[in-house]
C-alpha cells in the first residue's frame, strides 16, 4: 500500500513535517502565553506567524562557531543525527490511506530503532562539547533515554499483540472496531510518558535543564546547529504525537471528515497535551526520574504485556 | 497504589488549572498595540520616568537654577547653566532661571534624588519611558524636551498674571478670550 508516487510522498511528508515542526515553535509559544495570561509572540506578521521565519533568518545569519576545545567532527555531526533519525521515522508514518513513504512490515520496530539512534545525537553533542554542563546533560540523556526506551518498546507490545502486526497500517486497520486506547489504556499512558522522555520535553527535560545545566547538551551550540536541535525536538514531538494517534487513536479513521484531517486533528490534540504538560508540570529530580522508570514504569509495562498476552491467548485464539 | 492515584489526580488537577487559565483575561498590557495615547502602557503614579520640569500657576518655570538637583545627582547627569531673569525676559518666578537644563539619559539611573532635592518642586518624574535610540547623543535631553506645557486653563490670563508678577499694570484682556 506504499504511495504510487514515492517522490511526491517523500517531498510532501518532508515539507509538511518540517513545516509543522517549525510552526510548533510558534504554536507552543502562543499556547504557553495563553495559559500564562500573556500574549506571546505577536510582532512579526499576523499574530506573530512569521516569528519562525525571522528566527530562522537570525539563526542562519549567526556565526557558525565551533568551540576551539570541542571535538570538531563529532560536534558537527551530532545535530545532524537527530534530524536524520527523526525524519527517517516519518518514512513509516501512515498519515492517510496511500499517504505513506514506506509501508514497512516492521514499521514499529523501525520507529523504535530510530528513536534509539536519536540518543546518539544528544550523547555525542554533550560529549564533544567538552564542557562540564554539556557532558552532564549528555550523560543524563543517555541514562534517561535508554531507561525510558525499555518500557517504551514494552508498552507498545500490547498493541502489537492485539493487532498481530508490526506494520503501522495494519495496526490502524485493526482499530476499525475499537481504538486501542480502550483495551490498552495502560499502554497508552506508559507510551505517553516514555514519549515525553524520549523527546526530552518538560517535565523530562533533564538533559537540557536550563536552571541547572545552562542548556545541557546544546550549551555550546549556536546558529543553525542549535536550530537543528531545536527543530529536531519539535519534530520529535510531532512524531510521538503521530505515533500515539496511529497506535492508540485509530490513526486516520473517523467519521465525515477526510482521513488526513482526522489524522492531523488527533495529532495536534496530542501536541497540545504535550504543550499543556510543559505549561503545568515541574521537572523531577534525576534520581526520581530513574526510580520512576525502573521501579514503576517497567513493572507496569511488563504486567500490561502479561495481561494482554493472557487475554489474547484465552479469547482470540 | 492509592498514592499513585492521588499523584495522578494531583497532576490532572494541576493541568486543569493551567488549562482553565485559557479563559482568564490576559494580564499583560498590550503595550504598542493598546488603546489611548500610551498605546496600552499603564503606570503606577509613583513610576519614575523621564523628568518633567514643572511650571507654576502663572505658567512660569518653577526651576530657579539652584543646582541642588545637580549636586544630589549620584550619576552626575544634570547640567545647568543659570541666567538672571530680566524685565523683558521673565522665565521663572525668582531671580534666576535655568538657561540650559540638560539631563543625560545615558547616565541617569532614575533614582529620584533630584526630585527629592528640589526646593521648588520644579523637577519631577513623569511617566515617559520610550527612551530607546540608535544615537546616544540624542539621549541628552534639553530643557525644552522636558518642560511641562503651559497649562491650557491659564491661557490668556498668563499675560495678566505675568504682568502682575512684574509689578506693572494689568494687561487688557479681550472679552471672550
Amino acid at each position: 500500500m506504499t504511495s504510487p508516487y514515492p517522490f511526491a510522498a517523500i517531498f510532501g511528508i518532508l515539507i509538511v513535517a518540517l513545516t509543522i515542526a517549525s510552526g510548533l515553535i510558534w504554536i507552543e509559544r502562543r499556547l504557553l502565553a495563553l495559559w500564562q495570561d500573556r500574549y506571546g509572540p505577536n510582532r512579526v506578521g499576523p499574530f506573530g506567524l512569521l516569528q519562525v521565519l525571522a528566527d530562522t533568518i537570525k539563526l542562519l545569519a549567526k556565526e557558525d562557531w565551533i568551540p576551539p576545545f570541542a571535538d570538531k567532527p563529532v560536534f558537527i555531526i551530532a545535530p545532524a543525527i537527530i534530524m536524520i533519525t527523526v525524519l527517517m521515522s516519518f518514512a513509516v508514518i501512515p498519515i492517510a490511506p496511500g499517504i505513506i513513504i514506506s509501508d514497512l512490515n516492521i514499521a514499529l520496530l523501525f520507529f523504535l530503532a530510530m528513536s534509539s539512534l536519536g540518543v546518539y545525537s544528544i550523547v555525542l553533542a554533550g560529549w564533544s562539547s567538552d564542557n562540564k554542563y554539556s557532558l552532564l546533560g549528555g550523560v543524563r540523556a543517555a541514562a534517561q533515554m535508554l531507561s525510558y526506551e525499555v518500557f517504551m518498546g514494552l508498552s507498545l507490545m500490547g498493541v502489537v499483540l492485539l493487532s498481530g502486526s508490526f506494520d503501522l497500517v495494519d495496526i490502524v486497520h485493526a482499530q476499525r472496531k475499537i481504538w486501542f486506547i480502550i483495551p490498552q489504556f495502560l499502554g497508552f499512558v506508559l507510551f505517553l510518558i516514555a514519549g515525553l522522555a524520549e523527546t526530552r520535553r518538560l517535565p523530562f527535560d533533564l538533559p537540557e535543564a536550563e536552571s541547572e545545566l545552562v542548556a545541557g547538551f546544546h550549551s555550546e551550540y549556536s546558529g543553525m546547529k542549535f536550530g537543528m536541535f531545536f527543530v529536531g525536538e519539535y519534530l520529535g514531538v510531532t512524531l510521538i504525537s503521530a505515533m500515539i494517534t496511529i497506535l492508540f487513536f485509530g490513526g486516520w479513521m473517523g467519521p465525515v471528515l477526510p482521513p488526513i484531517v482526522w489524522f492531523l486533528l488527533k495529532m495536534f490534540f496530542f501536541i497540545g497535551v504535550f504543550i499543556l504538560m510543559r505549561a503545568s508540570l515541574p521537572r523531577p529530580r534525576f534520581d526520581q526520574l530513574m526510580a520512576w522508570a525502573w521501579k514503576l514504569m517497567l513493572p507496569l509495562a511488563l504486567a500490561n504485556l502479561l495481561v494482554t498476552g493472557a487475554v489474547v491467548l484465552a479469547f482470540f485464539h | 497504589m492509592p498514592t499513585i492515584l492521588k499523584d495522578i489526580a494531583a497532576i490532572a488537577k494541576g493541568m486543569s488549572i493551567t488549562f482553565m487559565e485559557m479563559f482568564q483575561p490576559t494580564v499583560v498590557e498590550n503595550y504598542p498595540d493598546g488603546p489611548g495615547p500610551l498605546r496600552g502602557a499603564k503606570f503606577q503614579e509613583r513610576y519614575r520616568g523621564v523628568h518633567v520640569l514643572q511650571r507654576d500657576e502663572n505658567g512660569l518655570e518653577k526651576c530657579v537654577a539652584c543646582f541642588l538637583c545637580a549636586a544630589a545627582c549620584p550619576s552626575n547627569c544634570i547640567y545647568i547653566e543659570a541666567a538672571e531673569n530680566t524685565e523683558e525676559n521673565r522665565v521663572s518666578g525668582a531671580e534666576r532661571y535655568a538657561k540650559v537644563y540638560n539631563i543625560d539619559y545615558n547616565r541617569c539611573i532614575f533614582c529620584g534624588y533630584c526630585v527629592e532635592a528640589c526646593p521648588t518642586d520644579a523637577i519631577t518624574h513623569g511617566h515617559g519611558f520610550e527612551l530607546a535610540t540608535f544615537n546616544a547623543s540624542s539621549l541628552v535631553y534639553r530643557k525644552e524636551q522636558m518642560l511641562a506645557p503651559i497649562p491650557a486653563h491659564i491661557g490668556a490670563n498668563a499675560v495678566f498674571n505675568q504682568a502682575e508678577v512684574l509689578g506693572g499694570a494689568p494687561a487688557q484682556v479681550a472679552p471672550g478670550e
